[in-house]
């Protein structure tokens, strides 16, 4: 036993099999090095059994080996925490060669892992095991994935040949995840050669992301809860850049490059424009009414000198050349309705990925171990914010221990109805502060309709109420909320982000209503809304602007020379990243009757970037309280899909669906709905080119007909009522699992007496035999 | 080392940063690949483990010696594991070696106190502590040999979304 292993570089002299120990034990004396390499291969077998123990860590050269296993050499009598009792040598030498404690260590373990891996990731994209294959034990087992069997050859080099050759099957990004998580220095991932492009790709990507430095320092500073706001200002501007290109390339410059034909005279330009919309701007590519509604040809203008052009609906009468033709009516409908669709496809799928990270099916029990190890914020490098959050963390900890330590306080059903008197005030107070403003806004955009005059400066008055009602009525929420003095801050935040919520869709609903319910009555209302839109945002931005200077700003001097206080105030992420989704919500509901506006929500967004971080920097300190980064990060991800984005479509939807558009201006005049375009694009198509009948009619029968929409909404339910259950079964074998690692533990412990009662048995006649022989 | 023109650009950014810890000690030219290790010391002084409490331990775990000094293979693999784009998997495996102050691949009690030690800065009472402790390798050990091996932190750790770096 004792001369049985050596270094164990060589893999072989390290793994033992119980079984055949225990049987060799009790038939001779001991087990010379010879029989324990026959062993390694049964206990190769077994050990692979229980994932537990395979994915054990280990990035060690066989220096750190040798000399750990010195160390244990001359510290023979570590005791076990198994139990309490003292382990022979022996004993613990085949206790610290168990396959858990030393799988993975050595480079050739890490390679035959990782072998295993891209066995088992080849296979799985062929086919999945059945269950078939499955080993008819009395507990579940992942024998079937084929983690046995691929190891007999145990020659390092071979490995690294087969791993080689799994990588280079399997499809790039497969390869590339294996890469990255494979616990090797970069020198010997460099020896699995052709594979090195992933490593400078990496750090391409990564060092032309946008604003880095910035970002940097701000997450140093206030760690990633703050960093999450300003993350969440860059994907929306991904998103309005994405729009804005569309937009631009297939309506502005088209419409831009041919102006239409019987435009009025514009307006001088005077400073007014850039807050009003209107003036300068009325009559241009910015707004709806702009546009032609026939089919743009670049011949024409040159054969009859851009008179007489006919502008009814579809086909231009005198222009032989068809192939510079730009039908604006249906570039403006599909434009408008691919770019939401890819939109809402882009939402969904960060929605669903942010979701599968931050929300795990098992429900979690261990919430303390988790506060010691996930809690730390490595980001944070300024040493005053590191000193607060360990404060912080100290402070969770023992509030953890109290709760877990101490029985809850029971409340009297006194204070019982107390609290849930406060609670009643509170959200009484809020519910009614909001429908006040709504109906106010109701009112007062009525009247404001009804009153229009020609002062241009009148028209902002509506949105800088709106503006006005946003700012304060949060605070009102937030005083509400110091009065109810919730326990957990995790609550407080969500019921603070639900009122806010609350508010602004009520304030957009009826907002909604005023511009489509009222005012689609007008000629040429589309532009009239689009101006409104305009108008709507450039005020949330100059608001938001003075909220940042007086709230932050101001407040800090005020603090800090007025009272004297060390404390400044704390960056509000919640109300923060409402305030862009608010402002997202008007630049989607705009982009029908403005398509310029995600170009205005660009300009919009890189100024309020600097102007933030530039705040943040000089007057907020990093928050005291616990934020759960992607918990949060997830909310404001589906608050930006479901409220803001779905209702915008909506709004759209509803629009182009139903509404007349104005007789007057804009692309889609003299016809019933906007949705009447492509009905009529393709009533074209089938008059140019009749074997497309049988698209026309599968097109009117589709998209006409509810029950196709019925069939569509059904398949979509029982979809995801397949993967709930799905979810469940995966739970259920979660904690199959878990039972059986318990078992397994037992296992090894029931093993581990046995065997050192079967070696004491041995030794005990030999020492009454020497004992004996002794005695005289 | 890898030979393509980003690959150089990341790498020489790299041996900047490298050589700017010790310019006496680290050569410009390291195509000969010369076996020079800057000391623990110089390393903990770089602004991105200034103020980490575990800074040593990190240090220590990517240097070949095991006490903490780097060469320019380890200095790279260090970076490329803590950076932000790095899988998941790959920073709960170091996580664990990180934790594990007496290398035995176990987190056991007295590794779970130093660390609590480390993250609190001595806040809390020796008593907190080893409640803090108990309850949890109670809470994370699965196979009941109180302590936690990896298995058993990885589970732990894949509940917890907030794992970041």
């Amino acid at each position: 036993m004792e001369a049985g292993l050596e270094s164990p570089v060589d893999e072989e002299g390290v793994h033992d099999s119980f079984n055949q120990l225990i049987a060799e034990q009790s038939q001779n004396g001991g087990l010379d090095a010879l029989e324990l390499q026959e062993l390694q291969r049964e206990l190769d077998e077994e050990g692979r059994d229980n994932v537990a123990y395979l994915s054990s860590p280990g990035h060690d050269y066989g220096r750190r080996q040798e000399r750990w296993e010195a160390e244990r050499e001359d510290d023979g009598r570590q005791t076990d925490s198994l139990a309490g009792e003292r382990w022979s040598s022996a004993t613990l030498k085949i206790l610290s060669s168990m396959p858990s404690r030393t799988i993975g260590r050595s480079r050739g373990a890490i390679i035959s892992q990782y072998y295993n891996r891209t066995m088992q990731l080849r296979r799985r994209r062929q086919s999945r095991p059945s269950i078939r294959d499955f080993s008819r034990s009395a507990r579940p087992s992942i024998r079937g994935y084929g983690m046995e069997g691929d190891t007999t050859d145990s020659e390092g080099a071979e490995k690294r040949e087969h791993l080689v050759n799994n990588l280079q099957n399997l499809s790039v990004s497969d390869r590339v995840r294996m890469l990255r998580g494979m616990p090797l220095s970069v020198a010997e991932k460099s020896e699995l050669r052709y594979m090195q492009s992933w490593y400078s790709w990496l750090s391409f990507i990564h060092s032309l992301q946008l604003w880095q430095v910035a970002l940097k320092r701000v997450s140093g500073r206030f760690g990633t809860g703050v960093l999450s706001y300003f993350l969440f200002l860059k994907t929306l501007l991904f998103f309005n850049l994405f729009l804005f290109l569309v937009t631009g390339a297939f309506l502005v410059l088209p419409q831009a490059v041919h102006p239409p034909l019987f435009s009025q005279g514009r307006p001088s330009f005077s400073g007014l424009e850039l807050l009003t919309g209107a003036g300068y701007f009325s009559d241009s590519v910015m707004y709806y009414g702009y546009y032609s509604n026939y089919t743009l040809r670049k011949s024409c203008r040159v054969d009859t000198g851009g008179q007489n052009m006919s502008i009814s609906n579809g086909t231009g009468m005198d222009c032989p050349s068809k192939r510079h033709s730009y039908n604006m009516p249906m570039a403006y409908f599909f434009t408008i309705g691919v770019s939401f669709f890819i939109t809402g496809i882009i939402l969904v799928y960060s929605m669903s990925k942010s979701f599968g990270q931050s929300f795990r099916i098992d429900k979690s029990h261990s919430i303390l171990a988790m506060k010691v190890f996930c809690s730390w914020d490595f980001k944070v490098l300024k040493k005053s914010s590191v000193k607060l959050m360990s404060e912080n963390i100290c402070t969770q900890l023992k509030e953890l221990l109290a709760e877990v330590n101490h029985k809850h306080v029971k409340n009297t059903v006194c204070q019982k109805l107390w609290r849930l008197t406060v609670h009643g005030i509170a959200w009484t107070i809020c519910i009614a502060s909001t429908t006040g403003c709504v109906i106010g806004i109701y009112y007062f955009s009525e009247h404001m309709h009804q009153v229009r005059q020609d002062e241009e400066a009148s028209m902002l008055a509506l949105p800088v109420v709106v503006s006005v009602i946003n700012l304060l009525l949060p605070g009102l929420f937030n005083a509400a909320a110091w009065m109810e003095d919730y326990d957990s801050p995790s609550v407080r935040t969500y019921v603070a982000i639900g009122r806010n919520l609350m508010l602004k869709v009520s304030v957009l609903g009826v907002l909604c209503y005023h511009w489509l319910g009222r005012v689609a009555a007008d000629p040429c209302w589309e532009d009239f809304v689009g101006q409104e839109l305009y108008r709507f945002l450039i005020m949330d931005f100059i608001f938001t602007l003075l909220d940042t200077l007086f709230g932050e700003f101001l407040w800090r001097l005020f603090s800090e020379k007025g009272l004297k206080r060390r404390r400044r105030p704390v960056f509000d992420i919640a109300r923060n990243v409402l305030d862009l989704i608010y402002g997202q919500t008007l630049a989607w509901l705009g982009v029908l009757f403005t398509p310029l506006l995600p170009a205005v929500q660009i300009l919009k967004l890189l100024l309020l970037f600097y102007i933030k971080k530039g705040s943040v920097m000089m007057n907020c300190q990093a928050p005291r309280k616990p934020y759960r980064v992607s918990q949060m990060t997830t909310i404001f991800i589906t608050l930006l899909c479901i409220p803001s984005f779905i209702g915008a479509s909506v709004c759209v939807t509803y629009t182009m669906w139903s509404i007349t558009p104005s007789s007057s201006c804009g692309p889609f005049r003299q016809l019933k709905t906007m949705f009447q375009a492509g009905k009529r694009w393709v009533e074209e198509l089938e008059k140019d080119n009749p074997s497309l009948s049988m698209l026309a009619r599968a097109h009117a029968y589709l998209v006409e007909n509810p029950f196709f929409l019925f069939v569509g909404a059904g398949i979509f339910l029982i979809v995801i009522y397949f993967h709930s259950q799905v979810v469940d079964g995966q739970r259920k074998i979660i904690s199959l699992l878990q039972e059986q690692i318990e078992n397994e533990g037992e296992d090894k412990k029931f093993l581990i007496t046995r065997l050192q009662s079967i070696h004491e048995q041995k030794r005990t006649p030999t020492r009454r035999l020497t004992k004996e022989s002794v005695k005289p | 080392m890898p030979s393509n023109m980003s690959c150089v650009l990341c790498c020489s950014r790299l041996h900047g940063r490298y050589r700017e810890l010790a310019p006496h000690l680290v050569p410009l030219d390291y195509t000969n690949n010369p076996d020079i290790r800057v000391p623990l010391t110089l390393i903990i002084t770089m602004p991105e483990l200034k103020e980490n409490p575990f800074r040593d331990r990190i240090v220590e775990t990517f240097s070949e010696d095991g006490h903490g000094n780097l060469t320019f293979n380890d200095f790279v693999d260090m970076f490329s594991v803590l950076c932000e784009t790095s899988p998941r998997e790959l920073k709960t495996i170091y996580a664990f070696k990180i934790y594990d102050f007496n290398r035995d691949n176990f987190i056991c009690k007295e590794d779970l106190e130093k660390t609590l030690n480390k993250l609190t800065k001595g806040e809390l009472t020796p008593e907190e502590v080893t409640l803090v402790c108990d309850k949890a390798i109670e809470e994370a050990d699965l196979d009941g040999d109180n302590k936690l091996s990896f298995a058993d932190f990885e589970n732990m750790i894949s509940k917890a979304p907030d794992f970041l770096r």
